[in-house]
Order: structure tokens, then sequence, then C-alpha cells
């Protein structure tokens, strides 16, 4: 029954190559969503109904979350993503900053694509083991590339191949940290070899599995771990974002459509996330919590600098959300580096950023659409053209800069609390002072957007507003009263690793 | 360590060496196929422990991607690209030659740092294995041919499949087949991919692939 | 004296026998080829030709020019003094004579290159830097192959590393990588094909017989001469570190006609390869001898690690 997650999209995907009309795939499309997002509202209400498949795929508290995050995000793009092929297909399009005409991938493929991402990543949040965890990263990567590359020009095309190699490569040296933990397993810790008796070697390995290796921690050599968690987090941090390793990220972002955007900013990065945090559950059941912590610090610290610099003076809108989405990166990885109450706070972080990236990459592609450029400078008078989007893209800027009512600010203010508490001041103080300065680029850019001479009033289609006013709206409602179910679930996860 | 054995794993560090020291695509693919198949037959020839019937389906599975169906792959990809002026690496022949011996000798200090899980494994298998992932990673930094770059990644996941196929860990063999097919896909993504950059550029030269940036 | 009787005798024989190289692999290029070829003897007979005629002296030309083909060839003569052959002792054995090995004939080609300097020809110049440019990465392949080869028999003396233990025993691979390394030396250091074409005189593709181009008569003789010893020399290198030697098979003479067997095979295969392969574009020349280092460092770096 698990399974239905990964094989209804995938399934779907493969129906939707097969289907000729475009109105009956897009509604497939949705359809896939809705039931989809059924089917994980009904695992969390009753987990009974979806055991585990054999020891590979299982779904725990940290999955479900993500697993949740990320079918709600695929419902709300699905239906904005209607609408945008509505618009896109058949027509021969004139590119926006180069003034050629290009054409657009078959539609078909892009459905396609785009429901066998949504099973990549659904297969992500429910591997409990790691090869599986890993073989379903190197997928999204691949699956999500075509989608990347959905306007066929030169600039999407180095943008996508920018992504495959950078991905791949990373990916890689993921596989070969995966394979540093089995060895860890192999080769036996501490407290390994007690049950035989005998020198390393004669115990069972620990295998690659996500409870055992939970449980059985303490067996595993703390030189292969330590360097299995560098490879590790090398690895899916390339893929989540984190600084140095995010080069492909603004180029990848700014090209795709905003659709694949949305998705790849609120759910990819977020399925990367996970793989990083249950390497460093992993660690943390070792003994070696402090290292893992130590080095997620400095990668999330480092990801919030390089951040803040391109923020700053960015002139391309799009990219300018990218680039805060390596910020956002690196504030879940300071979260979970600080610990204790961090640890919640940036699970729940994850969530906010989510809702909130994925609505504005949807309103910055309703403000491309409406312009013709992706320059901030040439985009004025937002308020009295789009008034709608006006107000969905600063009240969204709000949201991610972490101001009061958005769940934002609560879960930056968490992690800013940890800080305090955990007594390292200069920590609190860079956190807060690079929050800072992304928070002045982005206002500067977006409030000269919004204001001046404004063109008369255009007409703003449901497709395009439905999907981010309601996922600012459930933002908003986060950040005015966290459920009890969610924050109970924020809190189970956030045990795994000892949070 | 027997001669057989040893004799695997030097062939293995020598495609590396051919792999780096040679400007023509065509002995670059030879090289990675080479590279695939040698590491197929790797788990036959150290013996590792495992029913012979996986062994056996490991090493066939390898063989045939790797050996047949990659190279046959990018040779079509290289011929209809007809790749005629040869593209002058970031890093030049020889240098990259005299690189990958100080990887080699990186790669052999690193094997002596970390202890080899399970008994009696050669001595030159982790510095081999390593190798091959760093002269991966090498010719992808350092070439600017997009076909080029494809070759290294093979190689990288060449040489980090070789260390999973080193270790007695017994994945689950849908796992593997898992990391097989992911390996496939990549290198059919990565193919179309260079087809397009082809047929939009005029090139693939992945150098000059550089109009987007801050 | 019986105790280096075996070292003069080997000495002489190769000194007898070293011209019998260079007809070897003219003759297997011939066969090659489709023709008879010149007589194997042929490298004989120029000696004595040349020996008999007067050469002609520049008047630009000093005595370093004179000099040249002289040090050459006892160069050689000595260095060949210090290798030992079909596991007998070599006449000059004592710890680092490796390094003398080497030495001796880094000292001939820079009277060599000195030489060709010395007549004042740009073209002759242009061989000399292309000599220079080339045996700068020639050299560290061939001392890390003693290397290597020194290390795994844990002797410094050449007498104690060659005809020890050969290929069977274990480190055969690092011997047979330092063993190709040599060849490819070999193929440079000799100004054999696919480094240098021995048979034109274009100014495209030569190396070595740029070099030479001025000299005649006695001086040419010592030239060719000195150049069939060097080509024995480092065939003798390669396969007396490939074959086991004295011990495996008791008397001295089996283990001479295995080696006279080893040293015709080099001669065959240097053959081979020059038939075979077309000379190398001279910016692939490096590459070529940058492969030959990393073969002879992969060596090494073999015999290191089982230690």
């Amino acid at each position: 029954m698990l399974l239905a997650f990964v094989l209804l999209p995938a399934a779907a995907a493969a129906v939707s190559l097969l289907i000729r009309g475009h109105r009956l795939r897009r509604a497939l499309l949705v359809s896939t969503a809705v039931v989809h997002a059924a089917l994980v509202a009904w695992r969390a209400i009753d987990a009974g109904s979806f055991p585990a498949v054999g020891a590979a795929i299982a779904l725990d508290a940290a999955g479900l979350l993500f697993l949740g995050v990320t079918s709600l995000l695929f419902l709300a793009v699905s239906t904005y993503a209607a609408g945008f092929l509505a618009r896109e297909t058949g027509a021969t399009r004139t590119d926006v900053e180069e003034g050629f005409l290009f054409d657009n991938s078959p539609e078909a493929l892009f459905t396609a694509c785009l429901l066998a991402f949504l099973s990549a990543m659904s297969l992500v949040t429910l591997s409990a083991h790691l090869g599986v965890l890993w073989v379903a990263v190197e997928a999204t990567t691949l699956l999500s590339a075509p989608l990347i590359h959905y306007h066929r020009h030169h600039r999407s095309l180095e943008a996508t191949w920018k992504y495959l190699l950078v991905c791949s490569v990373g990916i890689a040296i993921a596989l070969l940290g995966t394979y540093f933990l089995a060895a860890a397993g192999s080769v036996g810790g501490p407290a390994s070899g007690s049950a035989s008796g005998s020198a390393a070697g004669e115990g069972s390995p620990v295998g690659l599995t996500f409870p055992q290796l939970l449980t059985r921690a303490r067996e595993l050599d703390p030189r292969w771990l330590k360097a299995a968690f560098i490879l590790l987090v090398v690895g899916y941090g390339t893929k989540m974002g984190l600084a140095p390793l995010h080069t492909w990220l603004p180029d990848a972002h700014s090209e795709a459509p905003s659709a694949v955007s949305a998705l790849l900013s609120g759910a990819l990065l977020n399925c990367a996330f996970l793989a990083v945090l249950r390497v460093h559950a992993i660690c943390s059941a070792a003994g070696i919590g402090s290292f893992s912590r130590d080095v997620l610090l400095a990668f999330g610290l480092f990801s919030m600098a390089v951040a803040a610099v391109y923020v700053i003076g960015q002139p391309d809108f799009k990219r300018l959300l990218a680039y805060s989405s390596v910020e956002n990166m690196g504030i879940l990885a300071v979260g979970v580096g600080i610990g204790g109450l961090g640890d919640w706070g940036s699970l729940f972080h994850a969530v906010n950023h989510s809702l909130v990236k994925a609505a504005l990459f949807l309103v910055a592609g309703n403000i491309l659409a409406a312009y013709g450029t992706k320059r901030a400078a040439e985009v004025r008078g937002l308020a009295g053209r789009l008034p709608a989007s006006g107000a969905l893209w600063v009240a969204g800027f709000f949201a991610i800069a972490g101001a009061p009512p958005f769940g934002a600010f609560l879960s930056e203010l968490a992690i800013l609390r940890a800080a305090i508490e955990a007594g390292s001041w200069l920590l609190a103080a860079v956190y807060s002072i690079l929050l800072l300065a992304v928070f002045v680029g982005m206002a500067a850019i977006v409030a000269r957007m919004l204001g001046g001479a404004a063109a008369s009033r255009q007409r703003e289609p449901a497709s395009q507003l439905a999907a981010p006013i309601a996922l600012l709206a459930i933002a908003a409602g986060l950040g005015l009263y966290v459920p009890r179910f969610l924050d109970g679930a924020l809190r189970e996860a956030a045990r795994l690793w000892g949070g | 360590m027997t001669l057989w054995v040893e004799g695997f794993l030097v062939a293995l560090v020598l495609t590396n060496l051919w792999l780096l020291g040679s400007s023509r695509l065509f002995p670059c693919i030879a090289a990675v196929a080479v590279q695939g198949v040698l590491l197929g037959a790797l788990p036959l020839v150290i013996r590792i422990d495992a029913p012979a019937w996986r062994l056996a389906l490991q090493a066939g599975v390898s063989l045939g991607l790797k050996g047949i169906a990659f190279p046959l792959l990018l040779l079509r990809a290289a011929r209809s690209l007809e790749v005629k002026r040869e593209v002058e690496p970031f890093v030049g022949y020889p240098a990259s030659l005299i690189a990958g011996i100080a990887l080699l000798a990186a790669s052999l200090a690193l094997g002596a740092r970390l202890p080899i899980p399970g008994a009696l494994r050669p001595l030159l298998l982790v510095p081999a294995v390593f190798f091959t992932a760093f002269t991966g990673l090498f010719v992808i930094v350092g070439r600017k041919s997009a076909i080029m770059q494809v070759l290294g990644y093979l190689a990288m996941e060449n040489g980090i499949a070789g260390f999973g196929m080193a270790l007695a860990e017994r994945e689950p063999l849908l796992v593997e087949m898992g990391t097989f097919l992911d390996a496939f896909v990549a290198v059919f993504v990565m193919g179309i991919t260079i087809f397009h950059i082809n047929r939009e550029f005029d090139h693939i030269d992945s150098g000059r692939l550089s109009s987007l940036k801050d | 004296m019986a105790a280096v009787a075996p070292g003069i005798a080997q000495l002489a024989l190769a000194l007898l026998l070293a011209p019998l190289l260079p007809g070897v692999v003219n003759k297997v290029k011939a066969a090659f080829a489709g023709r008879r070829g010149a007589p194997l003897l042929q490298a004989y007979y120029d000696i004595a030709k040349l020996l008999a005629k007067s050469a002609v002296y520049s008047r630009t030309a000093g005595w370093v020019f004179r000099a040249g083909p002289v040090v050459g060839l006892s160069a050689a003569v000595v260095a060949l003094a210090a290798l030992p052959w079909a596991g007998a002792r070599a006449l000059l054995a004592f710890d680092g004579d490796l390094i003398l090995f080497a030495g001796l004939f880094g000292l001939a080609r820079f009277f060599t290159i000195a030489a060709a300097l010395d007549t004042g020809s740009s073209f002759e110049g242009m061989g000399a830097s292309r000599e220079a440019a080339f045996s700068a990465l020639t050299e560290p392949a061939l001392l890390l192959a003693l290397a290597a080869l020194a290390r795994r028999s844990g002797s410094l003396s050449l007498s104690g590393i060659l005809g020890g233990q050969g290929i069977g025993a274990a480190g055969g691979a690092a011997v047979l990588l330092a063993a190709g390394a040599v060849f490819v030396v070999l193929l440079a250091e000799c100004s054999r094909m696919p480094v240098d074409d021995p048979t034109t005189h274009l100014e495209l593709t030569m190396i070595h017989e740029v070099m030479v181009l001025d000299h005649g008569g006695v001086d040419l003789a010592f030239i060719e001469y000195g150049a069939a010893v060097k080509l024995w020399a480092f065939g003798g290198l390669a396969v007396s570190a490939l074959l086991p030697g004295q011990g495996s098979r008791g008397a001295w003479v089996p283990d001479a006609a295995l080696a006279l067997a080893g040293m015709l095979c080099v001669g065959l295969l240097a053959g081979m390869v020059e038939s075979v392969m077309a000379r190398l574009r001279l910016s692939r020349v490096p590459q070529l001898l940058v492969a030959a280092l990393a073969m002879s460092a992969l060596a090494l770096a073999l015999v290191f690690v089982r230690q």
C-alpha cells in the first residue's frame, strides 16, 4: 500500500505519454495530484493501512512530514501548471531576453516527467534503506533535467547541462559515501564483535537499512563513519544547494519554467535535506553527533553568506529567488547544526520555506508572463498592473524574509533561540546579520518592482492565482497557529536525531 | 596477492592512465569500456563470498552495460555529432598524466589510511578503485568536450561501483540493479542533452557554455 | 681472476654482438615490408668501411666536435661493463652503479649535444634541443624504473637487482611495468620509431640523425658502434629484469642462451614497433614519454604497496 505513493504517479506518467488530448492529459495531472494528496492525508490519519514493504520501504515521522509537503506542493503546482501548459503549448515563443524564437518541449513529455518526478520524490521519502534513497535521489536528478529544458533554447540547455553534470557528480560522491557507511558497518567499531567474541569482521555487518543503522550505530567504525558523513553531506548537499556546491541552482531555477522552479525549490531541496538528516541521525546515534553538527553548521553559515553576497544587487528576480533558496537551505543546515530547539526550528522552516518559495516562484511566473522580462529593473508598477500578483509578491517576500505573521518568522526565531540557549552568541549574531543582509537586499529589489508608473491593469486568470494564494494562506496560518498534529509530527521527526 | 589479482588491478590503473593521456575520443571510450569489464569481473577474481549466480549476474550486467551498451551509445553520439575539431582541454595531456601519477600516489596514501573491511582483500584494491574515481573526477573538471565529461562521469561511477563491489556487503539485489539502471539512464539523458547541445550550439565545448552567470 | 672472468666474458660478447642488433631490427622491418633487406652483418660492414675513411672537419668546429663520438662510445662501453647479463656479475659492480649507468648515458648525451652545437649549424642545434627536451622526460622514467627494481630486490647494485628473481616471483607486475617503461626509454634514447625515424634525413622527422649529420669517417664509425652498444645496453637491462637469473639453471651457458634469445626478442620487438607504428607528431612524443614515466611510477608504487 505504501508503494502506491510511488507507483500511482509513475503509472500516470506512463499513461500521459500515451494520451493524445491535451486537456485530458492536464486533467490526469491534476487528478493524480489530488489522489496522491488524499492518500497522504489518509496515511497521516491512519498509519495502520500503510504497512512497511520489507526492510527497504517504510514511512517514519520525518518521511511522512516531507511526503506531505511534497504532495501538497505538487497539488498546488499542478493546478498552476495546467493553466501554464494551456498557454504555452503549440505556439512558437519569443525569448524574453534575447528576442529569438524557440520551441517548447512536447507537452506529453513535460507532463510525464512531472509525474515521474513526483514518483521519485515520494520514493525518497519512503526509503528506509540508504541504497534505495540513493537510487531515488539520482532518479529525481535525471527526471527533472528534461523539465528544466522545457523551453528549448541555449540558455536552458546550458542550465540543464550544468544541472546534470554537477548533480550527477554530487550524487556519485554520495554513493561513495553510502559505500563508506556500509564499510563502517562491516569493519566494526567500539561495540562490535562482542557478541561473537572475536576481532573485527566476525560480527554480522550492520547493513544499510535505516532502523538497523540507528540501533546498532555504536558498532560503526568512527573513522569510516566520519569520512562517510563528509562524502554524503557533500553529495546530497550538492542536491540540496549548500554552498559551495550550489552552482547549478541559480541557473536551473531561473531558466526552468516557474512551475518547475517551484517544485525544485520547494520539494526537491527538501528531499535532499531529508537525506542529509538521515545521515546526521546515524552519526548522532553513533556518538559523533557533535562532529556532524559542526560540519552542517559550517556549510549552513557559508551558504547563508554566499547567498547574501549574491542577493544584494541581483538584477534577475528569478535568480534572486534561487539565491534565497540557497540562503534558506543554509538556515536549515544551521538549525540542525545547533541542535536542540534548532532541530524543530529547521523542520518547521523547511515546511514554511517550501510553501512560500513555491508561491513566490509561481507569482514570479505571472510577472514574467505579463512583463516579458526577468530583469527586476524593467518591472515597474507591479501594484497597478497586476494587483493580485503584486500583493502576493510582497506577501511572499515578507514571508520568506521571516516577518510575522508568517510561519518563517517562528522557525527562524526558534533557530535563533536555540543558538542563544546553546550559548553561542557569536553564532547568533552572525546568523542575524546574514538574515538581515538578505532581507535588505531583497527588500530593495522588491520595493522597486512594486512602485512606479503603472500600465493599465492586466487580467490575471484564476489558475495563476489560486495556487499561490492557497500556499501563502497556509504559510500565514502556520505563523498564527501551529496545529497540534503538525507540531507533534515535527517533534517526532526531530526526535530521530536526538532533537 | 596472486599475480592474477595484481595484474587485474594494475590493468585497472593502466586504463585510467590511458584515459588521462589519450587525446582522441575513441581510445578514451575504449579505456572506460575496458574499465567497466574489469570491474565487472573483479568480484570473480578476488573471490568475494557471495553466491556464484549473483556474482555471474553482476559480471554479466556490468559487461553488457558498461562494456557494450555505454560505448555503443557514446560512439553513436560521437559519430552523429561529427566531432572533428579537437577541443583543447583545460589541462594538457602530459600534465594530465603527471596529475594522474600524483592522484595515484594520493590514492595509495588514502588506501593505507583506511583499513579495509573484510579479511584478505588485496592491498592494491582500495587504491585502485579510488584512483579510478579520482581520475573520473579529474577528467570531468579538466576536459572541455561534453562527451569527455560524460566519460569522466562513467569512470567515476566505475571507481565508486568498484569500491562497492569490493566490500563484502551484500546489498539487496534490487538496489544493485537500481544503481546500474541509474547509471544507464544518466548516460542516456546526458547523451540526449549532448545531442541537443550540438544542435543548438554547433559545438560540444562546455567551456564555451558560459552565458549564464552572475 | 676467476671472479671477473664472467664479467669480462660477457662484456666481450656484448661488444662483439652489439652491431648485430641493428641488423636484426632492419631485417624485421624488411620482412614486414616484403623485402629481403640488408644482410644481418651490414652494421659490421658499415663500421669497417667507415674506419677506413677519413673525416672532414669544419673550420668552425672545435675540440668538442671531435670529442663527442669518442666520449659517446667510451661511456657506452663503460656502462655496458656495469650491466650484468645472463645472471653473471658485471665487471664494474658496486653499490649505486645503477646511477653510474644512467649517468654515463647522460654524459654521452651531453657530449653529443655539445658536439652538435659546436658545428654552429642551426640544423644540428634543432636536433640537439629536441634531444635535450625529450631526455628530460626519459631520465626520470629510467631512474624510477631502476628504483622500483632496486626496491624490489633490496640491492643497490645492478648486479644484485638484475638476474635475480625475474618476472616469475612476487611483484611480477611491477617488473613488467618497469621493463615496459625501459623499453619505451629504449625507443626514445636509441632513436627508434615512434620517437625518431632512423632512416630519414628530413628536418621534420629527425632527432638523433640530425645531430650526427656532420660526422664522418672514424667519428661516424664510433657513433654507429656506440649506438649499437647503447641499444644492447638498454635491451639487456629490460631482458635481465624480466628473466630469472643464475641459480635457477645452474651453469652459465643455458642462462646465456636464454639471454641471447631475449636480446633477439628485443630486436624483434623494436623492429615490429618500427614497422607497425608511424612516427609520432613531435608534440605527441612527450605524451608517450610521460606515459612511460607513469608506468615506472606505477611500478614503484606497486613495489612500495607490497612492503
